[in-house]
């Protein structure tokens, strides 16, 4: 309550800062630092807003460091980080040169320690790459389909268990131009509060009607179904065409995993169809990576569009979308990306078959079964020691996002700049992402982590910045130590 | 202490009113709390009365609801179901279903698919990099080849800054909605891409489409527009003004007359986006675009956005234009914070390809020169009339007069490209999702033009098209 408090305190002082030094650079007092307008354009309507660009210019800017920070290296366990600074309070920066070197990288998506720069894979991506080039120049309709996209669709429909899959370049697109290829007017969407702007901007793309359900709760959802085939469209009365239920595997920003058996259960009952986005489940969760319809001991044959990426696990590009032998014939025919859109990179397609082949273990070693164990054990190790700790930690026991939460707007900054300096990189994650008081830092374990990493991040996270311990924690830790002495 | 009974204190006073009130006042007072008395007893009713269905009810209906199947059932021989197989590299010569024919139907404009120096800078940062980038930019997704190939794009095309997307579609399709917003106006050519359409579909603004490169149609809307301000004020003064059009349309092969709109720009206060996939790295003596062939102030196009898929031989896209306009999307453009960095190693591939561009500037004369060629051997062919311009290397052989329904005008022009596929020139269709664009082209064969075509490959491709009208359409 009291954190809450501070919190809106906190924006409060910032707020009134910002309108005076927007008053201050109005009357020409403050140098005015943002480009502008040209002055043959200055009677135009004005492009921006004020009130848009206050948020940016006075609170993004003081914080502005945390993000975009450009690195130098691959983005595997450890990384380097080109040195930059800032002599206006980040207005402009400029590179000093220098590298930092093995900075702890707990931010970039590389769940299974695939983003590696020698090896099988890379040694695979540069014998295509000479082969075929680098681009494909045409659409898949048109000559854009090589045999290699028709083998990783194979692989790929194979690693999930479904009939048939696609590849697409995009994992935004792939969401963004599917789902109104799916639903279209006089179709419901039942979407969770959390969902991802692609799968927002494919629902708002398809003209369907968008209904939002509480995160995770399926109470919510089943309030919905009924009142959504009970009454119809709203005013017509009509019934619906199709009842489409978006969930995601994993939550990026939360760490919460889906309850897939009770949304299955719902699904069933009320003869819905579902899409499952697996963006960060797939490699991440169940005993051979399959993901989250795996680790819940459930059949892909429930799930009706299973749609995933390949940045994340398998340190691609790319999107698919897997299921039954009707659906994925009709997307090669009405999915806006087979018909507009370019096809995948050759390199990218054979990095994704064979770090797949390496998963599933048919490339004849254990080395796809030993990342995926790693992957589990060093979530289970991080988030006890940080939960040890005091730390406020959101989602689920098994999920490899771990978001700590820091509530305070000036903490945001401080966390991000302070784990720099001891070369740890951390993700910072603040308004609009998440709500205005719940900002956080967010932490993305790797199958390339060690142990030592892990508990040096730990450590120094806590002991140097000295963060909000959790009440409950706090007093077993007390109560430990008395029954101890 | 009779005097204080409850009913002297009250009964008094009444007593009083009743006597010295007037009687229409009393009988108004009496009807009123009369009235009071039996609202503050009636029972409440709902506006909208929500059927009181039982439980059983409801069970009933969800019983019998039967929704539609996820997806309806394709024909078998449905034209776009059964793709070509491409094995190996789409370079100049390639292997269609397993035969060998030259390449008529890839973007490839500039031959840098296969281009050596493009493939050593590519397999450099697959080295030092890896493939992926596992992250967005504003989270360790930032490289500096990321960087590095944003300032030369921004010097290249003489701009203030560069911004970069990860895939071609997303760049126009982000770029629009994040200055565009709802009550916003936006003038967009009939021929405009699929991509432009989904963007101005993403922003949700008011969308008014003027007739093909009609100038006098566009300020004819100009002109309604401005009266329809002049009667709301206060609304126009923040109501923004787009034009959306590109440089060298991928529908019809022509270009947009851009200097007149130009003149439009400053005349009605309208901001121009231009869209510059097919024009980039063709048009103009350097490969600039449309604003060098025209010898345009590159200043006066607020935003042009463009596709690395073609000349560039890469994947991805780019934005360019002043900071004051392009910074804004790396806030707010959808493609850029919310999805994966290009990889590395498709950046350091345009990185090379924009290289040669700007160390061989005589290609371009020579891509043009085959473009003129083409398009001269092509006139005459009985029964197939040549879209686009004489520059355009992308143009589009329609039928001259239709079969019919549009189903077999698809099935005649199968049978040309099959003919002309037999035979060892590579084409394709264009494809188009027929019932999503706002206004569907007529049928059309693609025809592309690249460097690396030779003068016999040429004239072997226009002999075998016109062999195929030929046989087929007579």
């Amino acid at each position: 309550m009291l954190v809450a408090v501070l919190t809106y305190v906190g924006y409060g002082v910032l707020t009134l800062f910002g309108y005076l030094r927007d008053f201050m650079r109005q009357w020409k007092i403050e140098k005015c630092q943002n480009a502008t307008e040209r002055e043959e354009q200055k009677d135009f309507v004005p492009l921006y807003q004020d009130f848009e660009n206050f948020y940016n210019r006075n609170l993004y800017m003081r914080i502005r460091d945390s993000w975009n920070r450009p690195i130098c290296s691959v983005p595997g366990a450890k990384v380097d980080m080109m040195e930059r600074v800032s002599h206006d309070y980040n207005w402009t920066f400029t590179y000093t040169g220098r590298v930092i070197k093995d900075i702890i990288n707990m931010g970039s998506y590389n769940y299974l320690g695939f983003a590696q720069k020698a090896g099988t894979c890379q040694e695979a991506a540069a014998k295509v790459l000479s082969q075929y080039g680098a681009g494909v120049c045409s659409t898949r309709q048109e000559m854009g389909n090589l045999d290699k996209h028709e083998e990783l669709e194979k692989l790929v429909a194979r690693f999930l268990g479904v009939e048939s899959a696609m590849a697409y370049g995009m994992g935004f697109a792939t969401n963004s131009m599917n789902i109104p290829a799916l639903v279209g007017k006089g179709c419901l969407i039942l979407s969770d509060e959390l969902n991802h702007a692609s799968l927002v901007l494919g629902a708002r793309l398809s003209g369907a009607t968008i209904r939002i359900f509480k995160h995770n709760n399926m109470q919510s959802l089943e309030k919905l179904l009924k009142d959504a085939i009970v009454h119809g469209q709203p005013r017509t009365r009509r019934p619906w065409k199709k009842i489409l239920i978006l969930v995601e595997g994993i939550y990026s920003m939360e760490g919460s995993i889906v309850r897939l058996p009770e949304v299955i259960a719902l699904k069933k009952k009320y003869k819905s169809y579902l899409y499952l986005d697996e963006a960060h489940s797939i490699g991440a969760l169940g005993p051979t990576g399959r993901g989250v319809v795996e680790y819940f001991g459930l059949s892909p044959e429930d799930v009706d569009v299973m749609m995933g990426t390949f940045t994340k696990s398998f340190g691609a590009a790319g999107g698919y979308i897997g299921g039954k032998k009707e659906l994925i014939d009709y997307l090669r025919t009405y999915s806006h990306s087979a018909v507009y859109a370019t096809s995948l990179s050759p390199p990218v397609v054979e990095q994704i078959i064979t770090s797949m082949k390496c998963i599933m273990g048919e490339d004849g070693t254990n080395v796809g079964k030993a990342r995926v164990q790693q992957l589990a054990e060093n979530t289970r190790y991080f988030r006890r020691r940080l939960k040890e700790m005091g730390f406020i930690i959101y989602g689920n026991e098994d999920s490899p996002v771990v978001p700590l939460m820091l509530y305070m707007p000036a903490k945001i900054g401080a966390f991000g700049r302070e784990m720099l300096k001891r070369n740890i990189g951390v993700v910072v994650v603040g308004f609009p992402a998440t709500p205005i008081i719940e900002s956080r830092a967010r932490f993305c374990l790797s199958a390339a982590h060690t142990k030592e990493m892990l508990d040096t991040v730990s450590t120094l996270s806590c002991s140097e910045t000295c963060l909000k311990e959790s009440h409950r924690m706090r007093s077993r830790r007390e109560e430990v130590s008395r029954t101890a002495v | 202490w009779e005097s204080f009974l409850p009913s002297r204190v009250l009964v008094q006073p009444v007593q009083l009113i009743c006597l010295y009130a007037p009687a229409y006042h009393l009988i108004l007072e009496g009807i009123l709390i009369l009235w009071i008395i039996r609202l503050l007893f009636s029972k409440t009713y709902k506006l909208q009365e929500r059927s009181d269905l039982t439980p059983k009810e409801k069970e009933e209906l969800i019983e019998e609801w039967q929704p539609e199947p996820l997806v309806p059932p394709v024909p078998k021989d449905h034209p776009a179901l059964n793709y070509n197989i491409v094995s190996g590299p789409p370079t100049h010569i390639i292997t269609v279903n397993g035969k060998e024919c030259i390449n008529f139907a890839s973007f490839n404009f500039l031959g840098l698919l296969d281009n050596e120096k493009v493939k050593s800078a590519a397999q450099a940062s697959l080295k030092k990099y890896g493939v992926g980038t596992c992250g967005p930019r504003g989270f360790y997704g930032t490289f500096d080849v990321h960087l590095e190939l944003e300032e030369r794009l921004a010097k290249f095309m003489r701009t203030e800054e560069a911004i970069i997307y990860s895939y071609g579609f997303a760049t126009i399709a982000s770029a629009i909605p994040a200055y565009s917003k709802r009550g916003d106006i936006v003038f967009v050519d009939e021929a405009a891409c699929f991509a432009i359409q989904k963007g101005l579909q993403a922003s949700r603004s008011n969308i008014k489409l003027f007739k093909h490169n009609d100038m006098a149609d566009l300020e004819r809307l100009l002109k309604e527009q401005e009266t329809e301000d002049q009667k709301n004020p206060r609304k126009a003064r923040v109501t923004r003004r787009f034009i959306v059009v590109e440089g060298l349309y991928m529908n019809t092969g022509d270009v947009c007359p851009l200097p007149e709109l130009i003149k439009l720009k400053y005349k009605y206060k309208v901001r121009i986006f231009l869209e510059e996939s097919l024009s980039f790295g063709v048009l103009g003596e350097h490969g600039r675009g449309i604003t060098e062939h025209f010898g345009i102030n590159i200043d006066d196009i607020d935003l042009i956005s463009a596709n690395m898929e073609n000349s560039l031989a890469s994947i991805g896209g780019f934005c360019c234009g002043r900071s004051f306009i392009i910074d804004h999307q790396r806030l707010s453009g959808q493609g850029y914070c919310f999805s994966a960095s290009l990889p590395p190693l498709l950046a350091a591939a345009a990185i090379e390809a924009l290289n040669i561009m700007e160390d061989n500037p005589d290609i371009f004369q020579t891509l043009r020169a085959k473009c003129e060629r083409i398009h001269e051997l092509l006139q005459g062919i009985s029964g197939l009339k040549v879209v686009g311009e004489s520059f355009s290397p992308a143009l589009h052989l329609q039928l001259e007069e239709s079969c019919g329904s549009r189903e077999n005008d698809v099935k005649s022009l199968k049978r040309v490209v099959d003919y002309c596929m037999n035979s060892g020139i590579a084409l394709t269709q264009a494809r188009y999702l027929e019932k999503e664009e706002k206004c569907l082209p007529p049928p059309s064969i693609r025809v592309v033009v690249t460097v690396e075509q030779t003068e016999q490959e040429l004239d072997k491709a226009a002999s075998l098209l016109k062999e195929a009208a030929q046989s087929v359409l007579n």
